[in-house]
């Protein structure tokens, strides 16, 4: 990489309090020595063109997931009756008189005598145009606020943008909803491990001996079985008629049970690694206790480190869940995640005529390639000393 | 050498007995188990089971004794006979039931990771020797793309891709013409096109890594200094590749075999399932589904021990490959 192509971004966070402090302009290669660590990941991570473009988007996903109820035009179990198994509804641009419009015609189920199967049809007598702010069905807001605007929506007729399922329920808006426990459950999961990971992997690193052996063990062993089989036996324990909410965690709490021990590998190879160094030497001459020294001294010097490390965890927990959940063995409806969601999915037949019911496995490969991607750019940028 | 395989086989030993623990113990979780989960079923259906009825049922299943009784009996009926206990759900021995189905697992694990070696170490090799073009940059996008992508989805996306366009169902291992044919020319010809997607997908997160790892360790190699020693020499590009560079390339593979095996395993059971394979991921979800304890325990072990023995056979590979290994302790 280049002087030039850094230069835009350094200077963009030089701020008037650095240039005071050595009383004058500064050149790239002084703001570079003077940028704090942070500073020098951030702009080392903007480089990365790809993980910045991700970081966006997963931004942008969790929003869409957080306002659900806004950006789906119905709810989770709206159910419209002669609209099952709709296709993804067309979206006309051009107004049949001329001038631009977004809307859509009215459809009609009919059932093709040769082949029983049921066509939708499209009636281009009227049209209905799609309106943005839309008052529609009314929802509440994260359980606390009555509201019924939705970002779009179109009246009178449904609108099916990722298609509707067999009892006629709109999949883009059971897809948004689902994104909630799916996007979720890689968030809450990796905090359960990384706070087991950082206490075991913690003392495992720090105090060492006959401690450190039993964690390294058991670490060793659940390292060493596939995982997959454990979480099936495990899950399978749950009972199916729990409420959504106890389920909800049982599953991030299987999950993170049996994925600490990555975490922990990170924390107790860097604790190993910056134990030995001089300053930690010195902090400890200095009289400063094991807490002092660990939390001022030995976390900073690897919280980049477990950053990357968190974040590459975070589509392996998402993955999981949906897994689990499309077996069958995870998330149970009424409860809406993708892995629900792709249950409607296992068969073959049903997703030959009906294709847009894999809509959402397309979501859970993006958000996995995204937090990939800004899970690499992370890692480039961690170590902002090696160049 | 001998020394260092019966030392590391009498390893195992410990691993395998806490592994049979807690497969046993997990199968105990369940609030329910499966006699109760058939009389419950039955008295749904209308047949009246009485109470002595299902005591009877319980006792006939050994369910009246306490766990680690019937952990004894369960461990050392394997040990002794051979005999993994009967699944109440199938109503036959687990033996029975997996008789063919864990040939066909290891098979298709083990030749799912041999088809990404094959796959991936010459593209990782060719990666590193043409660094910076603008095939290598393609390369370790698609890399980084194979190792980030579920392989389980794009079995559900292949799965209606070539069945909607090529009319081809990838589920099972056989058509339904050849299922209960006997061996034939024609039959082996359409195991083998079942086979393929299995082994593209399940192989596809290692072929990612692979590439990555030949590539980066390749470029290590090859900046030191006997390649430029032999390059000054005269040896010619192509020996001096394959001569020491590649070869210390791909140590790799057989050393992180116990990290990569337990993903393997898994992505195989998951796969399996979704493209409904004859292996023992179905009936594991069966099993698991039904609380079949014997049945899910004994595969939850038999996966764990193929892990574990796998990863073993991994490290004698790597002796035998690699004699500056040292016999006394393997590094990890």
């Amino acid at each position: 990489m280049s002087e030039q192509t850094k230069t835009p971004q350094i200077s963009s966070v030089v701020t008037t309090e650095d240039v005071v402090l050595v009383g004058g302009k500064k050149s790239v290669d002084e703001r570079y020595y003077y940028a704090s660590q942070w500073e020098l990941i951030r702009w080392r991570f903007s480089l990365h063109r790809m993980a910045v473009f991700s970081l966006v988007m997963l931004i942008v996903l969790y929003i869409l997931a957080i306002f659900a109820e806004f950006f789906s035009p119905y709810t989770t179990d709206t159910r419209f009756e002669g609209f099952q198994q709709s296709p993804p509804s067309k979206i006309h641009l051009i107004r049949p008189g001329g001038g631009l419009q977004l809307y859509v015609f009215g459809t009609k189920r009919v059932l093709d005598q040769a082949t029983f199967k049921f066509n939708f049809v499209e009636d281009t007598s009227i049209i209905y145009p799609i309106s943005f702010f839309v008052q529609g069905e009314p929802y509440k807001m994260w359980n606390l606020f009555r509201a019924d605007v939705h970002l779009f929506g179109v009246r009178d007729v449904p609108l099916f943008l990722f298609g509707s399922d067999r009892l006629g329920r709109d999949v883009l808006s059971r897809t948004l909803y689902g994104a909630r426990i799916s996007l979720s459950i890689g968030l809450v999961g990796v905090f359960i491990s990384f706070i087991l990971g950082v206490i075991l992997g913690g003392i495992s690193g720090y105090f060492g001996g006959i401690v450190d052996d039993i964690i390294q063990r058991v670490i060793d062993f659940l390292i060493a079985i596939p995982g997959l089989p454990l979480w099936m036996t495990l899950a399978a324990a749950l009972p199916r008629d729990w409420p959504t909410l106890k389920l909800y965690f049982a599953i991030t709490l299987i999950l993170s049970v049996l994925g600490w021990t990555g975490l922990a590998r990170v924390v107790r190879g860097k604790l190993l690694q910056l134990r030995e160094e001089d300053y930690t030497l010195a902090a400890r001459g200095a009289g400063a206790s094991d807490w002092r020294i660990i939390t001022r001294h030995l976390l900073p010097g690897f919280t980049s480190h477990l950053i990357v490390s968190i974040t590459f965890n975070v589509p392996g927990m998402i993955l999981s869940e949906t897994a689990l959940s499309f077996i069958g063995l995870g998330m149970q409806p009424p409860a809406v995640s993708w892995g629900v969601l792709l249950q409607d999915a296992q068969n073959l037949t049903a997703v030959a005529q009906q294709n847009w019911l894999l809509i959402p496995a397309l979501w859970v490969i993006a958000t996995v390639l995204l937090f990939n991607f800004v899970g690499d750019g992370l890692r480039d940028a961690a170590d902002p000393y090696t160049r | 050498m001998l020394f260092y395989i019966i030392r590391r086989t009498l390893m195992l030993i410990p691993i395998l007995i806490v592994m049979s623990m807690v497969a046993f113990f997990l199968i105990q979780l369940p609030p329910g188990d499966w006699v109760s989960f058939r009389i419950e079923q039955l008295r749904m259906s209308g047949v009246n089971v009485s109470d002595i009825e299902a005591e009877n049922l319980k006792r006939e299943f050994g369910l009246d004794q306490p766990a680690p009784v019937r952990y004894w009996r369960w461990v050392s009926g394997i040990i002794t006979k051979g005999y993994w206990g009967r699944s109440l759900q199938w109503e036959k021995p687990v033996n029975e039931i997996l008789a063919e189905r864990v040939p066909m697992t290891i098979v298709i694990s083990f030749s799912a990771l041999i088809f990404s070696w094959i796959v991936a170490v010459p593209i990782g090799i060719y990666s590193a020797t043409h660094k910076y073009t603008i095939m290598d940059y393609v390369i370790t996008f698609l890399g980084f793309i194979g190792l980030a992508t579920p392989g389980f989805l794009l079995a559900l996306i292949m799965a209606w891709f070539t069945f909607s366009y090529f009319g081809f169902s990838p589920l099972g291992l056989f058509s339904s013409e050849y299922m209960d044919a006997p061996w034939s020319t024609a039959r082996a010809v359409d195991l083998l096109r079942h086979l393929i997607m299995p082994l593209v997908l399940v192989g596809l997160g290692n072929t990612g890594s692979t590439i990555r790892v030949v590539r980066n360790n390749l470029l290590d190699e090859l900046n030191k200094q006997y390649v430029i020693t032999a390059r000054a020499k005269g040896l010619s590009e192509w020996k001096l590749l394959w001569k020491y560079p590649v070869r210390m390339a791909i140590n790799p593979l057989l050393s992180t075999l116990s990290w990569v095996l337990p993903g393997l395993i898994s992505g195989t059971v998951l796969i399996d399932i979704v493209l409904s394979l004859q292996t023992v991921g179905p009936v594991l979800l069966r099993a698991t589904l039904a609380q079949d304890m014997y049945l899910a325990g004994s595969i939850t072990l038999i996966l764990s021990a193929m892990t574990v023995i796998g990863a073993l056979l991994g490290d004698i590979a790597l002796v035998l490959v690699d004699p500056r290994i040292r016999f006394g302790r393997v590094e990890k």
